[in-house]
């Protein structure tokens, strides 16, 4: 690892004044991907700003239909968390399915969605149910905050702070994990809500999370794992890699998409 | 007794691993200690056209930063294979040089070209990234195959077209006849997936000089200690074996990797030298990937043909080698001796003849890994077995005890001698354990699950306990492959046993000193195994190849009798009776049918204050033996596999894993269990997880846990693990070996389940979920064909 230095901010003021202070500063949320990397010599920010003891930060609550996770929230605090699994159970289901035990003690929902790995859960989660990212300047819909690969909507000194989630009727997740990492080879999350059906896509797409037209055409119109099995998803825009070809990826999501569906509450 | 041979005794040296005390090399601290950072080829062939050190020597904490150049100028010899094969050509194998670190060409990705020394790791490290090298770049052939095609970039200027030995064993002539004889002809294409080794402990090294004594010391991660100065000394000329002490401390798994003397242990030697501080070297886990060498990568074309009965009537094979860039300690005797000698299997084939063309290919070096050899053997045959009884509609079980050896010793057409053994009994304990007659009902059960159950068997035989030394010498290895024991009974009669022997994760402080608890009959408490050290222990060969039990405890053994004669006559000079009537019991000394006894401790105490021994005798009781084993050993036995396979996604679970294995006497069960358990979990990771991939420029593409998958504990069932033994003819404990054995017998046996359950043979290792939902795929389209 490079030299860098380590400020752990006490408010939301002083991490969003060190980001802008630097060119170079990243925010620690959880540091699982960051980590990693910077250890690999293949990231060198030269501050980090730990955001994990900022007052709200931490915490689940839910009011007037809306589930609110704050950003620094451990995957395994929102896998047990009986505000999540009361909302909405596939956030929980999907949460507690994410890499280790390790990884889930330490990396939080804030840090997977700013980071937008194009394999991580988290964003196929936001995008189905129609998320909202609370920022240190403004909320962002899921739908305009994911932005290709690793890129997001998220200004340089733009800090998370929280993610909301509004009721849905049901929602389900289906993950196939790449087998050395356990990120998703392939996770399809899907929503029915009272104003159709959301089907997104993480893991397989070259461009990252994406929704699936022809799934959620098809599950609009029958929502069921036979709909989902049956539908035509093609493999173009698919990514290729040493654990799944294109075309395999295409026959999973539509696999992942059926137990999404038999999973889904 | 509840300590002796065949006790579960707890693992004496487990108190300090699982608390944190063991003492491993990287937990060595010298004063004065630098730390060395190696600057590596990013690429995977080409010539080094200039190093320019001179932005790192300006770096903080900089203390040298030294090159090839440096070292071979200062004597350092180049890196050996200490195996000679030679082609069946009568010329010998074409090694190539290797460098410690590379003076004018690199040949692979992690190819050393410098090393920094600096007072940190991180200022080493920094350091190291800072050197620039000019590197003009050559074409690049990463696989075997490719790497024999006319054309393919030339690797090493002394191996034309990157064929290191071309060799053969059996007699082709029969086996063409065998064939030409047969009614059924199976014929496959098998790989063996390039593996990594993985170890949890990587390697490190810590070396020191002392410019007053010109003596070196090193700590480093070695199965073999004393051969790890030998070659260091003899033809790396580091320093004379005498001026030079190796201390293998406690070792964190070595499965292979870490028999061989890499250049990163020369170069800290040096440069320990070349800077007067100690210099330590600790790989990370992305070192370790792209330079530990690897196991396996052999591609074999396969034909064995049969008569009407099953039977045999010829058997051969023509196999593809990948050795990496250059030759490592062991790597030429891995795919021919240690793999071509196995291919009779436990069968009785007369016609065999096996093909080896072993090349170079810019990778990673390839040499001995958990089985070396007989993993490759294993796979192969019982591949075509089980391919073989589908095809002809035998049943797997009834083919292979069709063509089973029943007499020994049997003498195979590619040298072996089995000694012992009792296949029936194996396959019977395995089948009947396995509940192989309940197969159907669970397979019917499961398709209403809508998974496809299958069923795989593996009959394999393994040679261990490496080797009667004449014999191998006879085959072109650089060493002897005896080992060497001392017995030391203290004044006050507790016992110190070193031994050539080494243990990373064998058990052997329990189990050897149960040999002598029970030889002696004294508490085990009073038995201490001391090894690992070149200055402690007599000169010994080490552990690998399932020897330690079969050779080491053998060693053990013939010393323990001189001890034991010696203490008979001690006793009968005192006691005033015969030597044939003294016995050792209970902790005493006595004379048969007599009240008259000495304690132990009164022998030892009598031994060394010396006031009342017989005539002539010596004082002491302290006695050597170096024992070289007369034969192999052939553990053997039977693996049944039963997988259930997702249709929908090509997932498959190992839902039984059955063993039988015959290992002849067993010392402690547990140990043994836990042995198989572990050799399982290698062999099922190879078979369904692991494999190292490269891409054509020979990029490591699973370079990490990212992209490499090791086995984890949820992807494995809870084994079931029986013993039906035979006693190995061939050394006093009737030992055979069990390190090896589950890695080589379980590959076939998970394949095979696989196949079964798809209904498609072509199916290659790993069986990961892609593959098997490709060979569905294929399975299925096939059919809609017909």
């Amino acid at each position: 690892m490079y030299p860098t230095k380590y400020l752990k901010a006490s408010s939301l003021d002083e991490a969003v004044k060190a980001l802008g202070a630097s060119d170079e500063a990243k925010v620690l949320a959880g540091g699982q991907t960051l980590l990693p990397t910077m250890k690999q010599h293949l990231a060198a920010p030269t501050d980090l700003v730990d955001v994990r003891g900022i007052d709200g930060m931490v915490g689940v609550s839910v009011s007037g239909g809306t589930l609110t996770i704050g950003a620094a929230t451990t995957h395994a605090e929102v896998a047990r968390s009986a505000e999540v699994q009361g909302h909405t159970p596939a956030l929980a289901s999907l949460a507690a399915g994410i890499g280790d035990p390790a990884v889930r003690h330490a990396g939080t929902i804030g840090g997977s969605v700013a980071n937008n790995d194009p394999a991580a859960d988290y964003p196929a989660a936001l995008l189905a149910l129609g998320a909202t990212v609370v920022t240190s300047k403004r909320e962002i819909a899921a739908e305009d905050f994911f932005d290709g690969l690793f890129t997001t909507a998220l200004d340089e000194d733009e800090i998370i702070t929280a993610v909301k989630f509004p009721k849905v009727e049901a929602a389900g997740y289906g993950k196939f994990p790449q087998p050395a990492s356990l990120f998703a080879l392939v996770g399809v999350f899907v929503a029915k809500t009272g104003d159709g059906v959301r089907v997104t896509v993480t893991g397989a797409g070259e461009d990252g999370v994406f929704r699936s037209e022809p799934l959620e055409a098809a599950l609009l119109a029958d929502f069921s794992e036979a709909s989902a099995k049956g539908a035509d998803v093609p493999a173009e825009g698919l990514m290729s890699d040493i654990h799944g070809a294109a075309a395999y990826r295409a026959h999973l999501i539509k696999v992942m998409a059926a137990r999404a569906i038999a999973a889904a509450s | 007794m509840t300590t002796g041979i065949g006790a579960r005794v707890k693992r004496k040296e487990d108190k300090r691993f699982i608390t944190g005390k063991g003492k491993y090399t990287d937990d060595v601290r010298m004063e004065n200690q630098a730390y060395a950072a190696f600057v590596r080829s990013p690429v995977a062939h080409a010539n080094v056209k200039s190093i320019d050190k001179s932005a790192a020597l300006e770096m903080e904490g900089v203390v040298d930063v030294l090159d090839g150049h440096q070292l071979t100028g200062d004597g350092i010899g180049n890196i050996i294979c200490g195996w000679a094969v030679t082609s069946k050509d009568g010329t010998p194998m074409k090694m190539g040089a290797w460098s410690a670190l590379a003076t004018q060409k690199v040949r692979y990705v992690g190819d050393a070209v410098a090393v920094v020394i600096a007072d940190t790791q991180q200022q080493a490290r920094l350091a190291a990234e800072a050197v620039e090298v000019e590197y003009e770049e050559l074409p690049v052939v990463a696989f075997a195959d490719k790497a024999l095609e006319k054309g393919a970039p030339q690797i090493h200027d002394e191996a034309e077209g990157n064929l290191i030995y071309d060799w053969e064993i059996g007699d082709e002539a029969k086996a063409d006849a065998g064939l030409a004889a047969a009614k059924h002809i199976t014929e496959m294409v098998i790989t063996n997936n390039r593996l990594s080794p993985n170890p949890m402990e990587p390697r490190s090294a810590v070396a020191t000089y002392d410019e007053a004594e010109e003596h070196y010391t090193l700590y480093t991660t070695s199965q073999n200690p004393h051969v790890a100065r030998l070659v260091l000394s003899a033809f790396y000329n580091v320093a004379p074996e005498h001026k030079l002490r190796v201390i293998a401390p406690d070792v964190g798994g070595g499965f292979g990797a870490k028999i061989y003397i890499y250049p990163e242990e020369i170069t800290c030697l040096w440069a320990s030298m070349k800077t007067n501080r100690s210099v330590k070297w600790t790989a990370d886990r992305s070192e370790a990937f792209i330079t530990d060498a690897h196991g396996r990568d052999h591609i074999s074309t396969a034909k064995m043909g049969f008569d009407e009965s099953g039977k045999i009537t010829g058997f051969k094979v023509d196999t593809i080698a990948n050795l990496g860039a250059y030759m490592s300690l062991f790597s030429s005797s891995v795919p021919t001796y240690l793999y071509a000698t196995l291919l009779s299997g436990q069968y009785d084939i007369q016609n065999l003849h096996a093909n080896v063309r072993a090349v170079y290919t810019n990778t990673v070096p390839v040499d001995a890994y958990r089985g070396a050899g007989r993993p490759e053997a294993c796979y192969l045959i019982e591949r075509m077995m089980e391919t073989a009884a589908r095809e002809m509609g035998m049943k797997p079980s009834e083919l292979r005890a069709k063509n089973f050896v029943r007499e020994f010793p049997h003498e195979t057409p590619v040298i072996m001698t089995y000694d012992s053994g009792d296949f029936d009994a194996n396959l019977a304990q395995a089948e009947a354990a396995a509940d192989v007659a309940g197969f159907a009902k669970r397979k019917e059960e499961a398709a209403k699950r809508g998974k496809l159950r299958g069923l795989g068997y593996s009959c394999y035989i393994e040679a261990c306990g490496i080797a009667p030394s004449a014999a191998v010498g006879g085959l072109g290895a650089g060493v002897g492959l005896w080992e060497s024991a001392e017995v030391r009974v203290n004044p006050v009669g507790t016992i110190e046993i070193l031994t050539g022997s080494h243990s990373h994760g064998q058990g052997h402080e329990t189990t050897f000193a149960q040999i002598v608890a029970e030889r002696f009959d004294l508490p085990i408490d009073n038995v201490s195994i001391v090894h690992g050290d070149t200055d402690k222990v007599q000169f010994g060969m080490g552990t690998y190849g399932s020897r330690s039990g079969a050779v080491g405890m053998s060693a053990i053994v013939k010393a323990m009798d001189k001890v034991e004669a010696k203490v008979r006559k001690i006793a009968a000079h005192q006691l005033e009776a015969s030597e044939d009537d003294i016995v050792i019991e209970g902790g005493e000394v006595k004379v048969a049918g007599t009240d008259k006894a000495l304690g132990w401790h009164e022998i030892g105490l009598a031994a060394y204050t010396a006031h009342n021994l017989p005539p002539d005798m010596e004082p002491g009781l302290k006695e050597s033996a170096f024992y070289d084993p007369s034969n192999f050993t052939f553990p053997a036995g039977t693996y049944i596999c039963e997988v259930e396979v997702d249709p929908d996604t090509g997932v498959t679970e190992v839902v039984q894993f059955t063993a039988s294995d015959d290992f002849g006497t067993i010392i402690n069960p547990m140990i043994v269990e836990g042995q198989v358990h572990g050799g399982l979990a290698q062999g099922i990771g190879q078979a369904m997880l692991e494999q190292v991939i490269y891409d054509e420029d020979g990029q490591l593409i699973t370079g990490s846990y990212m992209d490499y998958t090791m086995p984890r504990a949820a992807d494995l069932p809870n084994f079931s693990v029986h013993h039906a033994s035979t006693v190995c003819p061939g050394n006093p404990l009737g030992m055979k070996g069990c390190g090896e054995a589950g890695a080589i017998g379980s590959p076939p046996a998970v394949i095979n389940a696989i196949t079964d359950a798809i209904g498609n043979n072509d199916l290659a290792m790993p069986a990961t979920p892609q593959n098997v939902w490709n060979a569905l795929q294929a399975a299925s389209a096939a059919q809609a064909a017909e």
